[in-house]
């Protein structure tokens, strides 16, 4: 906004003094300011208009068509204007089984338990991508910084994954992990136990493979951010660390992780809003598992929102989605990154 | 749901037939149909629009699809007045995106894929749909009981093309090879042959639980025996408070407990790859499948494609109907279908309902039947059914005590879903019979 009324007032002059030539009549400065006033929106509406319009029409519309379909009861094939209002029913479906008590034993074996389990799963691998590939992507980086041969040859090959397409990605595992496949022959000639119903399917270790898999997929990222933030750690520091006789970690543990901060933390926030909206790599290996052994939110809305055409439901789930990214998010800038926006400003 | 493996059949057959579509003679006046009455000549020229399901395979060949092309043609050919704009989309995004959105919307194509059941009720109810009832009495009459799962409520709402009921496809020589000399026709006698062939050290059943329907198929076909014909016909209003269902799933529990199915048939598929449910059979690495009449052409599409290559497939390859359970309430003969058909959107003009009384008449029915290798709904086209095993299923159809449509179908979307989604549990050790039944229960009550 600042940028645009800076802009704005700066043509005004060239603006008023055209005017002033083209016309007969010079104009008074109160209707010069006006022309200014009207010509800056004339450039928003310009400028900004076309990004704002496709912004409403396809975010904002349809998140607030979501909101509004969350409160009926819809099977998506009649009109909506025949749908039933229900008020907060299918929120109250997905959380606590309902208000009715005729249904509410039924609703929470098979939606309530459901959605919580798939919850679970979300907030399973926000905190395993925090305990596991944090300290995995940090060991990488700092290892891989500093000069060697092949350097950018080997970040090549770690942020491979991350480019690749998820549904070709996740065909790829899909392959590797087949009954038949290569997985399963290594792990009868090394002797490493498979999980008993299957490398996806297994109620207990499903999870366990899609989070290697999503590992396999993020952790390129996590490591390319960490390398372009310590590509901006002075190397005096470290020189003068060494000089003071500062071991090889000492300098990592007391310069550069704390000097990548702000890397860290802004990598800690996308990669738990990704966990949270995780969807299109779960959907690809089977949809979240047949009996929902690796179901996400994301995924969970799709079976009963879109394929069992419990629309007002789905969207009831996807709102619920929405509000925790929301929340989590808002959260998670008030209490972590405040500090290093301030830090920045202080800078500045 | 049970939809999605035709079009991998339709590809097989195309890539697997050369079949020209230049059979027909097309001497009959489709006008002169039950409509009756066209004197042609002074008509308004009417479009009809019409969306279907056949698509190009990978080999960029579409048996169907051209077939659709000529029978439209030549409707058109005997009234000028008409016009017909085809639009193939494939089967997925037709059925769940296109179709549903093109109705809300009130600007739907005039013909188009119908699959029958809960979801066609759904769309007749909320109006959409065209009441074919009187206009095409005669045809309802003469294609008989297939087209119960295209009614709703007494009426007609759209006609089946294709029908055919499911059963056991099995490979003849894996049956030698375990010493089981004919084709089981009790359930204990299945058992017998399941022992028998993992005696021999063959896989005896496959089964692609990871996409659902086909291990909820095992539980369909329980419920059918282990339930009355009223209380199967009566699933339309959702009462599944019947003990048969329960029974239903302790009888596939005991079943999945005699270890019949491949390894790992949680994480099988039923149609993509060697690794499938339709490849393990195809390639010989499994004795039997429970699957619908697609898989004739969809074993096929595992073959090298050559004439020898499918001759000695279908060679070795033989069918036979569900054995009966004993012990419940159903018909031990009574069979789980399906089929194909069109709907009338309810502005569309009159020669919609002309067109579809031609697709069902005899003669592109046969034509249907030799082109394209289909399962004609018509009477007077069986006898162009031309493979034995086809010709066995059809056969099976008409002498069952009834055949019902798949329960997923039927009961829509929403509770079909639930239905299979808590059969899986069985197959999974995660649930049991009450499972499934509280599943269907709870998505009943959202309805």
């Amino acid at each position: 906004m600042t940028a645009l009324e800076a802009s704005g007032s700066g043509e005004g002059p060239v603006a008023a003094a055209k005017a002033a030539g083209a016309g007969p009549k010079p104009l008074s400065p109160y209707s010069s300011h006006r022309r200014d006033t009207a010509r800056k929106w004339i450039e928003i509406l310009v400028f900004v208009g076309p990004a704002v319009a496709l912004f409403l029409t396809f975010v904002i519309y349809p998140v607030a068509s979501a909101a509004r379909f969350s409160l009926y009861k819809w099977n998506g094939i009649k009109q909506f204007s025949e749908a039933e209002f229900i008020g907060f029913e299918n929120y109250a479906r997905a959380l606590w089984g309902g208000n009715d008590p005729a249904t509410k034993d039924a609703f929470m074996s098979s939606y309530t338990e459901p959605f919580w389990t798939a919850v679970g799963h979300n907030m399973l691998i926000v905190v395993l991508s925090m305990a596991i590939q944090l300290p995995l992507a940090l060991l990488v980086a700092l290892t891989l910084n500093r000069k060697f041969p092949m350097r950018n040859g080997v970040r090549l090959i770690i942020f491979a994954p991350y480019v690749l397409s998820e549904v070709i990605a996740g065909i790829m595992w899909l392959i590797i992990f087949d009954p038949n496949g290569i997985a399963t022959q290594l792990s009868e000639a090394t002797g490493f136990p498979k999980p008993a119903g299957g490398w996806f399917e297994d109620t207990t270790w499903g999870i366990w493979t899609v989070f290697f898999i999503v590992t396999w997929k993020y952790l390129g990222l996590a490591i390319i951010l960490f390398l372009a933030g310590l590509s901006g750690v002075p190397q005096e520091l470290q020189e003068a660390a060494s000089i003071d006789g500062a071991s090889w970690w000492q300098v990592q543990r007391r310069i550069n992780i704390p000097l990548i901060g702000p890397t860290i933390r802004i990598w800690a926030f996308l990669s738990i809003i990704g966990s949270i909206q995780l969807f299109d790599m779960v959907w690809v290996l089977n949809r979240g598992g047949t009996v929902g052994q690796y179901s996400t939110i994301a995924t969970f809305m799709m079976q009963v929102g879109y394929f069992r055409k419990d629309v007002g439901f789905g969207s009831a789930v996807a709102v619920i989605m929405f509000a925790l990214s929301f929340v989590v998010a808002i959260a998670y800038m008030l209490l972590i990154l405040r500090k290093d926006n301030s830090d920045n400003k202080v800078e500045a | 749901m049970a939809h999605m493996r035709r079009m991998a059949a339709f590809a097989a057959l195309a890539a697997s037939s050369a079949l020209v579509l230049a059979a027909c003679t097309g001497t009959d006046d489709p006008t002169t149909g039950p409509s009756g009455g066209n004197t042609g000549g002074e008509k308004e020229p009417v479009t009809i629009t019409w969306w279907h399901n056949a698509v190009a395979g990978d080999s960029g060949e579409n048996t169907l699809g051209d077939f659709w092309q000529k029978v439209a043609d030549d409707f058109t050919a005997d009234n000028p007045h008409v016009t017909i704009q085809i639009e193939q989309i494939q089967n997925e995004d037709l059925q769940r995106t296109r179709i549903p959105t093109a109705l809300q919307s009130g600007d739907a194509p005039d013909m188009f894929q119908q699959w029958g059941g809960g979801e066609m009720a759904a769309q007749a109810e909320a109006g959409y749909l065209m009441d074919v009832s009187d206009i095409l009495a005669d045809d309802i009459a003469r294609l008989g009981g297939s087209v119960g799962p295209w009614q709703a409520d007494g009426k007609t709402y759209g006609l089946p093309f294709q029908f055919a009921v499911e059963g056991i496809w099995y490979r003849k020589s894996l049956f030698e090879k375990a010493g089981i000399t004919s084709e089981p026709t009790t359930f204990d006698e299945l058992n017998a042959a399941v022992q028998k062939l993992k005696d021999a050290g063959i896989t005896p059943i496959a089964v692609g639980a990871s996409d659902k329907w086909p291990a909820a198929h095992w539980w369909y076909n329980f419920a059918l025996q282990a339930c009355s014909q009223d209380v199967i016909k009566n699933l339309g209003s959702f009462d599944f408070s019947d003990p048969c269902f329960i029974k239903a799933g302790e009888d596939l529990q005991k079943f999945i407990d005699t270890k019949p199915f491949q390894n790992d048939y949680m994480s099988t598929v039923a149609q993509t790859g060697a690794t499938s449910s339709a490849g393990l059979v195809a390639n010989g690495n499994a004795a039997m499948e429970l699957m619908g009449q697609w898989n004739f052409f969809v074993y096929q599409g595992f073959t090298d494609g050559s004439d020898e290559g499918i001759a000695a497939l279908l060679d070795d390859l033989d069918w036979f109907p569900v054995p009966g359970v004993g012990g419940g309430q159903g018909d031990p003969t009574a069979a789980l279908g399906g089929g194909d058909g069109f709907s009338c959107y309810v502005d569309a003009p009159v020669e919609c309902a002309e067109f579809l009384a031609y697709i069902v008449s005899d003669e592109v029915q046969s034509e249907f039947a030799e082109v394209v290798g289909g399962m004609p709904v018509a009477p007077g086209a069986a006898s162009s059914v031309a493979h034995p095993i086809n010709q066995e299923i059809a056969a099976a159809a008409s002498s069952a005590a009834y055949v019902q449509l798949w329960l997923d179908t039927d009961l829509g979307p929403n509770v079909g879903g639930a239905l299979n989604d808590g059969i899986v549990t069985i197959f999974a050790g995660t649930g049991g019979p009450q499972a499934v039944v509280d599943a269907v229960v709870a998505a009943a009550a959202t309805e």
